[in-house]
């Protein structure tokens, strides 16, 4: 129970594949314009992160060390390509928007990463928690930096929602601002890498003011406990 | 001989993954071939329909197309699609995937459809690299800038009014984007010019079998 609960507290935050390994970054940064797009394609690196984890780690006592890594490549190779035939067929207009990244899934060191750091040497039950956090944790930030950068940029949330969830989502879009005239740098590739700088600081403060109020309650307790 | 062996098992274990791997992509592939092919045609024909209304012809606009090339009306050295719209065997428009091929960050993909007697029944952006927030007014969900070439011809304006406002025509300009505008004012008049050409000629062609790649 330990285990689980530490590998999604890694997946989410410690080890946070964007926050922390700072993986997979080219996809990360082309497709965070708008929060759907960043749904769209963070849901299918999760989708291939479990998938992958999942069949490496089943065949973690098969496969030879020597040809370890071919392996992973041919699994992930195939793994994605599966993945984007799916998705043309099932969510062509989303497909047509997410485009190239879709393969380039399979360039995301993460997933590599991912299969030879934890998959290959754990079982499958944790190998497949473990592709699900970490898929999950890029999806998060993934989908704040669409939210940050769809909001400024164009003033909305959840614009084209339709794409992903059908025509009866076409109205969940939100306005934040309506005649918002638009702050463009926030959708070019600048505001993509301003955008996660500032993620990125913020979750250090995050983690320093913790680490901060944990020393300061140690000796407290401590000399509590003396008494 | 224990390397050798070595060896031999690696390769049959790494070409057996190799099988598993190409299998499984082959699987979907069958499975999703049909859907794919169907979801592009479902594509296509919703763009041409924006176009001309579904209840203007009574053809298949998706079978009825003929391939043509000319570099210099169309803007691009690859085969353009003409779809043809015709009502109880009368033609009634034809839309010409044309391209400027100047934009300001490279090709901009269009559809031009024109009705028979030469007047543009609609313009669509179909594909662009233009600046986010700027250059992108030229596509309908940004702004309604395209529709202002409704019902315009080769007489109407004449032609030393097709440019935008700026350069002294009637299109209106972007703000923040000139180049984009005047670009694709330029690709529609040469279009509309094209069309007046050999309009005769792209509603007799037969329709081609050939096998086609987007719009």
């Amino acid at each position: 129970m330990n285990h689980y609960s530490r590998i999604i507290k890694d997946g989410m935050w410690t080890n946070n594949v964007a926050f922390v390994q700072v993986l997979g970054l080219c996809p990360l940064l082309a497709v965070s314009n708008t929060v759907i797009n960043a749904l769209g394609l963070g849901l299918a690196t999760t989708l291939t992160l479990v998938a992958t984890n999942t069949i490496v780690s089943s065949i973690r006592h098969i496969v030879r060390p020597e040809i370890r890594i071919p392996v992973f490549v041919l699994i992930i190779a195939s793994v994605v390509t599966t993945i984007e035939l799916a998705m043309n067929a099932w969510f062509h207009e989303l497909y047509k928007i997410l485009g190239i990244f879709i393969p380039l899934i399979v360039t995301n060191c993460s997933v590599i990463a991912r299969a030879e750091s934890f998959a290959s040497k754990n079982g499958i039950a944790p190998s497949f928690a473990d592709g699900l956090f970490m898929g999950l944790g890029f999806t998060s930030v993934l989908v704040m930096l669409g939210a940050i950068r769809e909001g400024l940029g164009f003033g909305t949330l959840l614009q084209k929602a339709h794409l992903m969830f059908g025509d009866a989502a076409r109205d969940i879009q939100i306005t934040l601002i309506s005649d918002y005239q638009g702050f463009i740098l926030a959708i070019l590739p600048p505001g993509a890498f301003i955008g996660l700088g500032l993620l990125i600081a913020g979750k250090n403060i995050l983690d320093k003011k913790r680490a901060a109020r944990r020393t300061a309650t140690v000796p407290l307790t401590a000399s509590e406990a003396a008494q | 001989m224990q390397v050798l062996r070595n060896m031999i098992i690696s390769a049959i274990l790494l070409g057996l993954f190799a099988i598993l791997g190409t299998g499984l992509v082959a699987l979907t592939f069958k499975h999703t071939k049909d859907r794919i092919a169907e979801n592009e045609r479902i594509t296509i024909i919703n763009s041409l329909h924006a176009l001309i209304a579904p209840a203007e012809h009574d053809n298949d606009m998706y079978e009825d197309v003929i391939m043509v090339t000319d570099e210099t009306m169309l803007g691009t050295s690859d085969t353009v699609n003409v779809y043809r719209a015709r009502l109880k065997g009368q033609a009634v428009a034809a839309i010409i995937g044309s391209a400027a091929p100047d934009g300001y960050a490279g090709r901009i993909k269009l559809l031009v459809a024109v009705r028979h007697n030469g007047t543009l029944a609609g313009v669509r952006v179909v594909n662009h690299r233009e600046t986010p927030g700027l250059g992108d007014g030229v596509e309908l969900e940004r702004s309604d800038w395209i529709l202002g070439f409704n019902g315009k011809s080769l007489s109407n304006p004449d032609a030393k009014a097709w440019k935008v406002k700026r350069d002294g025509g009637i299109f209106d300009q972007l703000t923040g984007a000139t180049i984009t505008p005047r670009v694709i004012v330029k690709a529609v008049h040469k279009t509309l010019q094209y069309y007046g050409k050999h309009r005769d000629r792209l509603f007799k062609q037969a329709a081609t079998q050939q096998q086609r790649e987007g719009l």
